[in-house]
């Protein structure tokens, strides 16, 4: 195709849909970075689950194990964690492949973003689930025990209702985190927005047009998920008073 | 003071009556602090057991170790005719039996304990709908009639936060008999309420008792154990220091304890 040079078009040209615009690199990689976070916090979810309730009702090993993926996974920077899950994991992985004799595998570039994310996720998400565990007064787990409820029935039926309004303002930072740290995964080549965004920048020169534009799609999924969150609150404080009187 | 106006004390019941719940040489100890030094309560069916005693007397602790909420240290618990399995140290050996033997023991507490994220009908539908298998409508039913019961039937689809303390006492008290249980245990179900919310809930457990329910109940109001009573507990640190038919406890206390207990909460 040819374009003329990029100082030739507008910025309606330049983000548009045509042959010579980004528009869809861009969408492209938003949805991908949607992916790979709601991925990564689904997954982070599930880690975290099991990690608050291991920590507050597990045995000695798991409680152990439990703690020191919280400190560690927290103590990290994102990016070295990802850095080192990225390069260092798969090859391992590798290691072992060919030690048991069999062939090297290639990990698909989003199933390991998502994993690594996740492994990130799950470390927070433990921690803002275990304190909205604990903030469930104890009453009301009391109560379901002395009706011989089992242990399993009094964590789906009470804990889980009940400290889902204590997890959802922190849940909701995570996943604001979660769609941001999806750029982190442009230093390992994984083509989400802020890559898309590098990537249509560096090749027509239009800083100005392209970062903006990526700005303003961030701030649009953080509205839309603050909103939707703010929903899910309301929702799960169902018969609380309002703490205004 | 007891007072002498009040209606005669109901009989225990005869021997003949099977045993609903018996306790014997019940210990409890929180670290080295010995809350309970060997009790023993028998509450034949129809009886109604009402422990008495001062702050720290361990009389909570006591009914809270009938259905295990508290691991007793050491003793013997049966129910129904059948013996808690306990481990030596007196931790339950099988929780499975604990679990359905809770299930005959319908508990109210002193600060109601109602599920805070489900409607008064909810909270009342949810053991027998996903621990005894009851049908939804039919567990529904059940519950309706039971709010009538307590004078709560335009409340089922209120949330616990918006009612008053009696009405929540009510409530949690028609979510232990949703269980239709055996006996009924009550922890100071009235030190919670406001005083002129007693009289609501004392009404609706001196209902219960009226109907030959088996209840052992924890409570500091004297003149309504007199009154609904038909054998009296009092603990003093961990120890029944006296105990015996309501009118002769109340009326004529042989202990300096005892007297001086009345003398302070009369």
């Amino acid at each position: 195709m040819a374009c003329p040079p990029p100082s030739q078009l507008t910025s309606f040209e330049l983000l548009g849909f045509g042959d010579c615009g980004w528009g869809a690199t861009l969408l492209w990689g938003l949805g991908n970075s949607l992916l790979i976070a709601a991925g990564a916090y689904a997954l982070g979810f599930l880690i975290g689950i099991g990690g608050a309730f291991g920590k507050l009702y597990g045995g000695p090993i798991l409680r152990d194990v439990a703690a020191i993926y919280t400190t560690l996974v927290r103590a990290v920077p994102e990016l070295v964690l990802i850095l080192i899950l990225y390069y260092a994991v798969p090859g391992l992985l590798n290691e072992v492949m060919v030690a048991l004799g069999q062939e090297r595998i290639i990990l698909p570039q989003f199933i390991t973003g998502v994993v690594v994310l996740a492994f990130v996720q799950g470390a927070y998400q433990t921690e803002v689930l275990r304190g909205a565990i604990l903030a469930v007064p104890h009453g009301q787990i009391e109560a379901a025990r002395a009706m011989g409820m089992s242990p399993l029935l009094v964590a789906r039926r009470i804990i889980l209702p009940l400290m889902t309004s204590n997890a959802v303002p922190g849940l909701g930072n995570l996943w604001l985190n979660a769609t941001k740290d999806t750029a982190l995964l442009a230093v390992i080549g994984f083509s989400e927005l802020t890559k898309a965004t590098y990537q249509a920048s560096a090749t027509t020169k239009a800083f100005f047009t392209f970062y903006p534009a990526a700005m303003l799609m961030y701030l649009l999924v953080s509205m839309v998920s603050i909103y939707l969150f703010s929903r899910l609150e309301k929702w799960a404080r169902r018969g609380q008073r309002d703490v205004r009187g | 003071m007891p007072d002498q106006g009040i209606t005669a004390a109901r009989q225990p019941n005869t021997a003949s009556q099977p045993i609903a719940i018996r306790v014997s040489g019940l210990r409890k100890s929180f670290g080295s602090h010995e809350v309970l030094k060997g009790v023993s309560l028998t509450a034949r069916e129809g009886d109604v057991v009402a422990i008495i005693g001062g702050s720290g007397s361990g009389k909570s602790t006591m009914l809270r170790c009938v259905n295990f909420l508290e691991t007793p240290s050491g003793g013997d618990i049966e129910i129904g005719g059948e013996m808690v399995a306990m481990r030596p140290d007196g931790s339950p050996a099988d929780r499975r039996q604990i679990e359905r033997l809770r299930q005959s023991l319908g508990m109210v507490f002193q600060n109601f304990n109602l599920w805070t994220h489900k409607t008064v009908l909810e909270n009342l539908i949810e053991v027998p709908v996903h621990v005894l298998k009851i049908p939804k409508p039919e567990a529904e039913a059940q519950a309706r009639k039971l709010l009538a019961r307590v004078g709560l039937a335009e409340k089922e689809g209120a949330f616990p936060a918006f009612m008053s303390g009696g009405q929540q006492q009510r409530a949690a008290i028609a979510r232990a008999l949703a269980m239709n249980p055996k006996a009924m245990l009550f922890d100071e179900p009235t030190s919670a309420l406001d005083p002129e919310l007693v009289g609501e809930v004392l009404q609706v457990i001196k209902g219960l008792a009226d109907e030959g329910r088996t209840m052992i109940l924890v409570t500091h109001e004297m003149k309504f154990a007199r009154e609904v009573a038909t054998h009296v507990i009092y603990l003093h640190n961990g120890v029944i220091e006296e105990e015996g038919p309501p009118d002769a406890l109340f009326g004529a206390p042989k202990s300096d304890r005892l007297k001086q207990f009345l003398k302070t909460v009369g």
